[in-house]
């Protein structure tokens, strides 16, 4: 089948298989080796990218279900050269170790703090509830995320670094979740 | 060159690793593409046991893009054995470990076939096609079942008792008889504790890529352990070593996981001389749980003796110990790891330890995170609650009454080992200050006295443990294999620039970021100056890798040793520069200078002259590189003091820790951070295993646990906030005072957490709740009535002897 997908920002138009999934597809056809994998039944969240502005797994949607839409993966976060807020408190915090997780933890940590922009140490563990970490304990993951909600209120910092995905968040999610 | 104002060492440095993985410039082996690469799926046996009486592979072979199928008759005449390093005794039983099963089948995950294919999806597509016959045989599954040898696991072995391992304290002259202190005892207390099956679940699953091109083999894996790797892959196969080369790239978690030779690290070798072309492999998560070795799976009958006033005085341990179907490469190794630690900080007078390793058809186990030092502190720890207990002594008065007070450093343990340094007092002291011990404690009491629907639970672990693996005599004594030595190199490049390369094999550790402070603070050179190598055998062409608490304690000094060699050198060059005497030259921030005049070289200038080499002192080598290997003389001993809380809600067999204190000393602390990190991170995984995970089976021996949503370990919203503080007593086996901590969290945590339970609910008749403490575990427990035999617990638990205003 034929798609046309937009992904970090570059168009690429392809044929894939149906049952293609999208994580193979960002992996393996595009070299998007930035977004992994880490189970088979959608429980762990390595996968984790945007879709239209909000998380999905990539693992549970098929190449085609991404026809037409906008993908973000941890590639696509930084821009000019400057890392989102959310990449630089993972830095800043040490929220990470093996850094496997880390891919999929920063995306669902953006799409929570889209929706909560001051939340409390329980919003957050409830948040990454679909992401599972083995290596950190999740305890300066937390504080990453608080962390960079503070970073990202207005007027913390230049406003390229407050990006998340805001022109296109106002679109519909499909497939996924 | 810059000086380095303030120490390197100690200061909380974010880490190097960080840049390439938080924007996903990352090398994990399946990132691999290579030109021409085929594609390997395995496909692996559904059932325990069973003689294969037909393979039916030509379906398979007609499907779209397969290159070929291959069955253990394939490789039958190539595969030879999988290594076990570890014979622990000389009459250990040791059945023959094929990569792929050839006749017969011995545990449910086993590899039975493989595809090759030019996709995964075409690969995996074909497993579906290819139709295997077994003839089952009966399944051994438990261990006192398979010690009764009616079915064995390897009818060729005649029994199922792969060793019996044993370690008494009297007959290695270090204490006395424990049948004696038994016998004469004023209270023995005997349990039986379960320490489940445990799976590693490193959130990467492994991969493999070989190539075969530039007349070389060269082996990506996501292992721990790329030197141990390619000397073992040379071994089974024959290949030159020298014609290997093994490279870990970016490896996500292991935990012992990774600490393996592992069945498709050989296979995809094997296929990919076959084919000559590039292959790869990478796991799915389900074959990960079915495959890679699980960990712990011990059944612990422990004895102690003590008085009447509470003092302590023998313990005796015999365990059963689950090897699997096969013995991996460190598997009859791990118990013994605990063997040296059931004693803990406590001065008993005598020690008896016999473990029995026994075959079952399960999945081999082998390392995990502390490896036999968790079960060890385990049993002890619930040891001293039990007696505690039965005494109405405060439990941490217990442990007081009876553990190594500090001015007894260094201590000669009854498990014949020798402590260097410590201070429980100090560690436990911070720890119920952080915890409000005695406020918690009447907040208990309160519970205890409303009736409280949710009641509070205080559990102590007083740990220590073993690191820095290992002595390469000790090693050699408990017959394992190879040495516990580290190597490190320092290159001086001509700019001034440094390279480290090190032996050790990082896997999030941070090795890269905490080598860099510890050579800029030796050597006087900005942090980022330094750019740490590993996990290439090309580039690192020597090491003993990462596992056991070991990389900075043993690496960490090999680097220091380095340093200094090359210190050494640049002062020399430095007094042949500056027209001094060498005993005249002084050291600091980077540069030689004169004592008593201003004439001052910097490392730089004496490394580029050492470079240019136009002018060397007699007999000097050009160049200011040097090289290092350490093998210390004695493990190292991390400690620490951790206080759980936990509220149970006595109604639903909920159990929500509300606070947790862990205050460790892991000697000198190189990154604060880092150390924090680990703690955190092995907390977690101690903490999954009292509350959260076990590898289930059911009665065919089929895996009931094999997926993340059955294998519960544990998200955000499962865990607490931890508390975390340190207490310092440098090592004093190691230059750097270095201990070790990536399994402190895990090895203190699980008995803590259990303890706390249990206080929770001992009053309610409550005695033991196996783990993992689920909900309807700890719920059936409350609806049960005490053992009859269990003499008066339902007079009052641990906490009750506070409310009492007994003897705390
Ligand atoms: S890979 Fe685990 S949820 Fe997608
Ligand atoms: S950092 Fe290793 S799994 Fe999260």
């Amino acid at each position: 089948m034929h798609i046309s997908v937009n992904v970090d920002g570059v168009t690429y138009a392809d044929e894939v298989e149906p049952r293609l999934l999208l994580v193979h597809y960002l992996r393996e056809r595009l070299s998007k080796t930035g977004t992994v994998v880490g189970c088979d039944t959608g429980n762990c969240g390595a996968c984790t990218v945007h879709l239209d502005g909000h998380s999905v797994k990539s693992c549970q949607m098929l190449a085609v279900q991404a026809n037409g839409h906008e993908v973000t993966t941890i590639e696509g976060l930084a821009r000019d050269g400057k890392l989102h807020p959310v990449q630089e408190a993972f830095h800043s915090n040490h929220a990470l170790q093996c850094g496997f997780c880390t891919p999929g933890m920063i995306m669902q940590a953006i799409d929570l703090l889209a929706d909560e922009s001051d939340p409390d140490d329980e919003t957050v563990r409830k948040g990454l509830e679909g992401n599972l970490c083995r290596c950190t304990g999740y305890q300066n993951i937390v504080r990453a995320v608080q962390d960079a909600a503070q970073r990202m209120k207005p007027g913390a910092g230049p406003k390229q670094e407050q990006h998340s995905d805001e022109h296109i968040s106002s679109k519909q999610p499909v497939g996924g979740e | 060159m810059t000086a380095t104002a303030e120490p390197e060492i100690g200061k909380a440095r974010l880490r190097k690793e960080d840049a390439r993985l938080i924007t996903g410039q990352t090398t994990w082996t399946d990132n691999l593409q290579l030109h021409g690469m085929l594609h390997m799926a395995v496909l692996r046996s559904p059932v325990a046991h069973a003689r294969i009486t037909g393979i039916d592979v030509s379906r398979a072979t007609s499907m779209p893009g397969v290159a070929v199928v291959l069955t253990g008759e394939d490789f039958a005449a190539e595969q030879g054995s999988l290594p076990c390093a570890w014979p622990i005794t000389e009459d250990m039983k040791s059945p023959p470990a094929p990569a792929m099963a050839v006749a017969q089948v011995n545990f449910a995950g086993e590899a039975v076939a493989l595809v090759i294919a030019d996709s995964a999806y075409h690969a995996a597509d074909a497993l579906e096609a290819i139709d295997i016959d077994y003839d089952e045989l009966p399944v051994v599954l438990d261990m006192e079942e398979a010690l009764r040898d009616n079915d064995l696991v390897h009818p060729d072995l005649g029994t199922n008792k792969c060793a019996t391992w044993i370690f008494d304290s009297a007959e290695a002259g270090v204490g006395t008889n424990v049948e004696d202190e038994i016998a004469s005892a004023e209270v023995v207390i005997e349990r039986t504790f379960k320490q489940q099956r445990l799976i590693p679940a490193f959130m990467e699953p492994r991969s493999v890529v070989v190539d075969t091109t530039a007349g070389m083999f060269t082996v990506w894996s996501a292992t721990q352990i790329p030197h141990i790797l390619r000397w073992m892959l040379s071994a089974v196969t024959g290949i030159s070593e020298h014609k290997l080369r093994v490279i870990a790239p970016d490896v996500g978690g292991g935990f012992g996981g990774k600490l393996q030779v592992t069945p498709e690290e050989l296979l995809c070798l094997l296929v990919a001389r076959r084919m000559g072309r590039p292959v790869k492999w990478t796991e799915s998560r389900t074959e990960s749980m079915l495959s890679a070795h699980h960990g712990r799976d011990q059944v612990q009958k422990i004895t102690l003796s003590a008085r009447r006033d509470g003092t302590v005085t023998g313990l005796k341990v015999e365990l059963l110990a689950d090897m699997g179907a096969y013995l991996r490469l460190v598997t009859p190794g791990v118990p013994i790891l605990g063997a040296f630690m059931f004693n803990s900080i406590y001065k008993f007078a005598a020690y008896r330890f016999v473990c029995t390793n026994v075959f079952t058809n399960k999945v081999p186990t082998d390392a995990y995170r502390g490896a036999g030092r968790p079960e060890a502190t385990f049993a002890i720890e619930r040891m001293m609650d039990e007696l505690a207990v039965e005494l109405g002594v405060e439990p941490m008065k217990i442990r007081e009454m009876n553990w190594i007070r500090h001015e007894e450093f260094p201590f000669d343990t009854v498990a014949g080992l020798t402590y260097d340094s410590g201070n429980y007092e100090a560690a436990t002291a911070r720890a119920m200050e952080l915890f409000g011990y005695e406020e918690m404690r009447e907040e208990q009491a309160r519970r205890r006295s409303s009736g409280d629907v949710v009641q509070l639970g205080i559990g102590i672990s007083t740990y220590t443990e073993m690191c820095g693996l290992a002595p390469s005599r000790v090693l050699g004594a408990l017959r394992y294999a190879a040495g516990g030595w580290e190597t490190a190199s320092i290159r001086m490049l001509p700019t001034g620039k440094v390279e480290v390369i090190t032996g050790t094999s990082p896997h999030g550790q941070g090795h890269e970021t905490v080598w860099s402070q510890i050579v800029a603070d030796k050597l006087g050179v900005p942090f980022d100056d330094v750019e740490v190598l590993h996990g290439d055998t090309a580039t690192s062409h020597k090491g003993m890798d990462s596992y056991g608490s070991r990389s900075l304690a043993v690496g960490g000094t090999a680097l220091v040793y380095a340093a200094d060699k090359v210190l050494a050198k640049a002062r020399t060059l430095a007094a042949h520069m500056m027209e001094c005497d060498e005993v005249d030259v002084e050291f600091a921030s980077g540069s030689f200078s004169v004592r008593g005049t201003s004439t001052v070289r910097s490392l730089g200038d004496v490394v580029l002259a050492a470079h240019v080499a136009h002018d060397l002192p007699e007999g000097m080598e050009p160049g200011m590189d040097a090289d290092a290997t350490f093998d210390p003389d004695n493990f190292s001993f991390p400690h620490g003091t951790h206080l759980c809380a936990t509220e149970v809600d006595t109604e639903t067999g909920m159990v929500r820790i509300s606070r947790y204190v862990a205050v460790d000393d892991v000697g000198t602390v190189m990154n604060p951070l880092i150390v924090d990190g680990q703690v955190h991170g092995g907390l977690a995984q101690g903490i999954a295993q009292a509350l959260y995970e076990e590898a289930t089976h059911d009665e065919m021996g089929t895996l009931t646990s094999a997926t993340l949503a059955d294998y519960l370990v544990p998200c955000a919203a499962d865990l607490p906030a931890f508390l975390t503080d340190r207490t310092t007593t440098p090592a004093t086996s190691n230059p750097l005072g270095a201990k070790g901590v990536g399994e402190a969290g895990t090895i203190a945590s699980t008995p803590a957490v259990v303890n706390s339970v249990l206080d929770a609910l001992r009053h309610l008749g409550v005695r033991d709740i196996e783990m993992p403490m689920s909900p309807e575990r700890v719920w059936t427990a409350l609806q049960g009535r005490p053992d009859p035999g269990s003499g008066d617990v339902t007079a009052g638990g641990l906490g009750s002897i506070d409310a009492q205003g007994g003897q705390s």
